[in-house]
């Protein structure tokens, strides 16, 4: 066993403040290294700006062994030198404290603004005087190597963010990516909360993921308010988490369907998802989810009517969702387009500290509602969907399995509702000078909130992060040495969140993370075989596949 | 209560404003006297934004079509380029699903295309941070003459749930004119449908009865 300075706590408890151990800055940072090689994952790191000298971090590592955090804290005086020139997991998360805390940040590979904000608390400064897309971004000089500059507005209807591609002929040397565009500043918003905008504002973190962030962020409050939520509105919230899961999953498949040319997939599933949606709505209303999660449990109990629709739009969906899925995961055209594209390998997704369905395409066995789970998953059983093969086919089996997966759970919790309210009172104060850290498993991966209260109750300080804030550079590694025109597939098939993810809670990839293209990468060009029994390792429900149409009898 | 100040207590009466409304509920769980009930209208969408602060017992205005002459020129062939101007990407998703078998905006001449170059209008969405708002001029300047702008969802309309913060503007008509407003966190596909088509004169603007 590691001696541990770090307080050893887990998700959705509260902490006295004065609990959690205060180190020296370079205490701090040896640990924080030493945890990391160890193989715990560095999950959150954060400033809060003050006008005093020292700026005030907290630290949140997260260990798989055993499904712990440990928490720790410094006050950084004078500079902080990079971990980032070991570990690529704190490359975003230090260039955030320069940006955020105002932390001297020294020796960093590649320290430029992760989001463009202002400081907190200064006034907006004069027009024109900020735009992500004019700014130091890495890059590759040569007589043959061109520059590609993409968005901040896209071709499709999507979230701005800026991209600069470094390439050579059709091969992207680099990539690297600004964000900030969406930047609202929902974070300093928080501050001084609880009140009447901060649920509204968690769900808004991110569009598609209103009922991830929103469960993230109740049970945050929940922690400090030592509430407890009754098993139906545990019930209905999983239940809400699940749909929106079936729903951006199976949008996914189609989008990324639609990349590639193949129509049929990409028509059937633009449709379904809309079905889940509708699924959702049946709940409160709203096709996103929005307005149900609220402190304490969920706003409206469902009545047996409720429930049958429900019931009846899945048991309509399902067969068309395995229909559509199956006719592109099958198709051999759709095969060789995606199989060893945008690989990301083991190795890399686990320096990286990549989360959710690229970490599981990757053979990550990570997965938040089993690992540490809350709420009503503490009795579901969810299968952890993996494959090893880490491409952009593996990330669309990834997403069609954990559909099948979302489908039973659904199927389970509408059949097994308990009775009972379905909201405590959540009207209680919260902890003062206290912490919790809250992770939910949203359909994009781990959802990580770190509330700390003041002397009076109130929010001081609220991080969000994101699964795209670990998950860009997963990306951005994944794309070097592929071809400029898959891009899009790659892109598709992570499926990340540009602001928003962003926003505040997110973002920001840099193609150079610690280890800089600029030490030329060997060419990396496997075309890796696909291997079905593999595949299937892990994998839940299995059924019989269909062999592929085109093979020999 | 409202976390975005869109219900406001008049004496005898109630004002509610539709444009910065996130119809997540709270007002008409709070409130002792069932005055607020929300009901499954989908004909929300109005060209005129003071329109949609009404009075309780108001009937909601429909969407004024367009003048004749805008008509002539877009009615049969509307091109749209969509700029998310820092929103959450909820009003992006629902713009997407109009695209989809289901909605088929295409159908009725109305297309999303992929440059401003290309198109008559933009759908704007978001509050317009202050880290889209140079590119969102200037997607607004790269549209030929004449143009339209859609504000689409709370943000778009009024700043929503962030108008008023440091690091956002409140809303799309704060930096561009804006010709048609589309209520909603975020607005239904069919809320969207349903005023493009009246607004150019596919549907009639006249209410139905017993609305």
């Amino acid at each position: 066993m590691r001696d541990l300075p770090l307080l050893s706590t887990s998700t959705a408890t509260n902490l006295a403040m004065e609990e959690v151990p205060a180190l020296t800055p370079a205490a701090l940072r040896q640990h924080l290294l030493d945890a990391v090689t160890a193989g715990d994952r560095l999950v959150s790191l954060f400033g809060t700006p003050t006008d005093d000298d020292g700026t005030p971090c907290l630290a949140v590592l997260a260990s798989d062994r055993d499904a712990t955090l440990t928490v720790g804290r410094a006050v950084i005086t004078g500079a902080w030198p990079a971990m980032a020139q070991t570990c690529d997991q704190a490359q975003l998360f230090e260039r955030e404290l320069a940006e955020q805390a105002g932390v001297n940040v020294t020796d960093h590979p590649h320290l430029t603004p992760v989001r463009h904000e202002i400081a907190w608390g200064a006034p907006r400064p004069a027009a024109a005087s900020r735009t992500p897309g004019v700014a130091a971004y890495h890059r590759i000089e040569g007589d043959e190597v061109h520059e590609v500059a993409v968005g901040p507005v896209h071709a499709g209807v999507i979230d701005p963010a800026h991209f600069r591609f470094q390439c050579h002929g059709e091969r992207m040397l680099s990539v690297e990516m600004g964000h900030g565009y969406q930047h609202r500043g929902v974070e300093a918003a928080l501050i001084g909360g609880p009140d009447r905008k901060t649920v509204p504002l968690f769900g808004t973190l991110c569009g598609d993921t209103t009922v991830g962030h929103t469960i993230a962020g109740c049970e945050a409050l929940e922690a400090l308010g030592s509430v407890i939520v009754p098993p139906r509105g545990q019930a209905l919230r999983a239940l809400a988490l699940e749909l929106e899961r079936l729903a951006n999953h199976v949008g996914d498949l189609g989008a990324l369907s639609g990349d590639i040319g193949y129509q049929r997939t990409a028509a059937s599933c633009g449709r379904l998802r809309g079905g889940f949606l509708n699924a959702t709505a049946v709940l409160n209303g709203s096709r996103l989810g929005r307005g149900f999660i609220r402190p304490g449990g969920v706003r409206h109990d469902v009545t047996a009517d409720h429930v049958a629709a429900i019931a009846h739009l899945m048991h309509d969906l399902s067969p068309q969702v395995a229909d559509a899925a199956r006719a592109f995961l099958d198709s051999a055209g759709v095969r060789g387009r995606l199989e060893g594209v945008g690989v990301l390998t083991t190795k890399d997704a686990r320096a990286l500290g990549v989360v959710g369905v690229p970490a599981r395409a990757s053979g990550l066995r990570l997965d938040a509602r089993r690992d540490r789970p809350t709420g009503a998953y503490l009795t579901l059983d969810v299968p952890a969907a993996t494959t090893t093969d880490g491409d952009a086919y593996s990330r669309a089996l990834v997403r069609w399995h954990e559909i099948q997966a979302s489908v039973h759970l659904v199927h389970h919790l509408l059949t097994t509702l308990p009775d009972g309210p379905t909201r405590a009172n959540a009207d209680a104060p919260l902890r003062p000078n206290a912490i919790t850290t809250t992770c939910v498993e949203g359909w994009r991966g781990e959802l990580w909130h770190t509330a700390i209260t003041g002397p009076d109750g109130t929010l001081a300080r609220y991080k969000v992060v994101d699964p795209s804030f670990h998950n860009w550079p997963g990306l951005m590694r994944a794309l070097r040495d592929e071809a400029i025109s898959d891009f899009p597939l790659c892109n598709k098939s992570s499926s990340l969140s540009y602001e928003s993810h962003v926003d505040d809670p997110v973002p920001g990839g840099t193609a150079t993370a610690s280890r800089g293209v600029s030490r030329a990468t060997p060419p990396r060009r496997r075309r890796l075989p696909t291997r079905l029994r593999r595949l299937r390792r892990g994998v839940p429900h299995r059924r019989r596949r269909r062999p592929p149409r085109n093979a020999p009898a | 209560v409202c976390p975005t100040d869109a219900v406001v207590a008049r004496p005898g009466t109630l004002q509610l404003d539709l444009g910065r409304c996130l119809f997540c509920g709270d007002c008409e769980q709070a409130c002792p006297t069932a005055a607020l009930t929300f009901t499954q209208d989908h004909q929300l969408a109005t060209s005129d934004r003071q329109a949609l602060a009404q009075h309780s017992g108001d009937v909601a205005p429909l969407v004024a079509t367009l003048a004749q002459e805008m008509r002539r020129t877009f009615g049969r062939s509307l091109k749209l380029r969509q700029v998310s101007a820092g929103g959450c990407a909820g009003c992006e998703a629902e713009v997407n699903a109009l695209n989809n078998t289901t909605y088929d905006l295409s159908r009725f001449g109305i297309q999303l295309v992929a440059s401003p170059r290309h198109a008559d209008g933009l759908v704007i969405t978001g509050p317009v941070t202050e880290n889209m708002r140079l590119a969102l001029e200037k997607t607004y300047a790269a549209l030929p003459t004449p143009k339209l702008a859609i504000a689409v969802g709370a943000c778009a309309i009024s700043g929503g749930l962030y108008a008023n913060l440091p690091e956002t503007h409140s809303g799309a008509a704060s930096v561009v004119p804006v010709d048609l407003f589309v209520p909603g966190c975020p607005p239904h596909p069919i809320t969207m449908l349903d005023g493009l088509l009246r607004w150019l004169g596919k549907l009639p603007t006249k209410a139905p009865a017993g609305r």
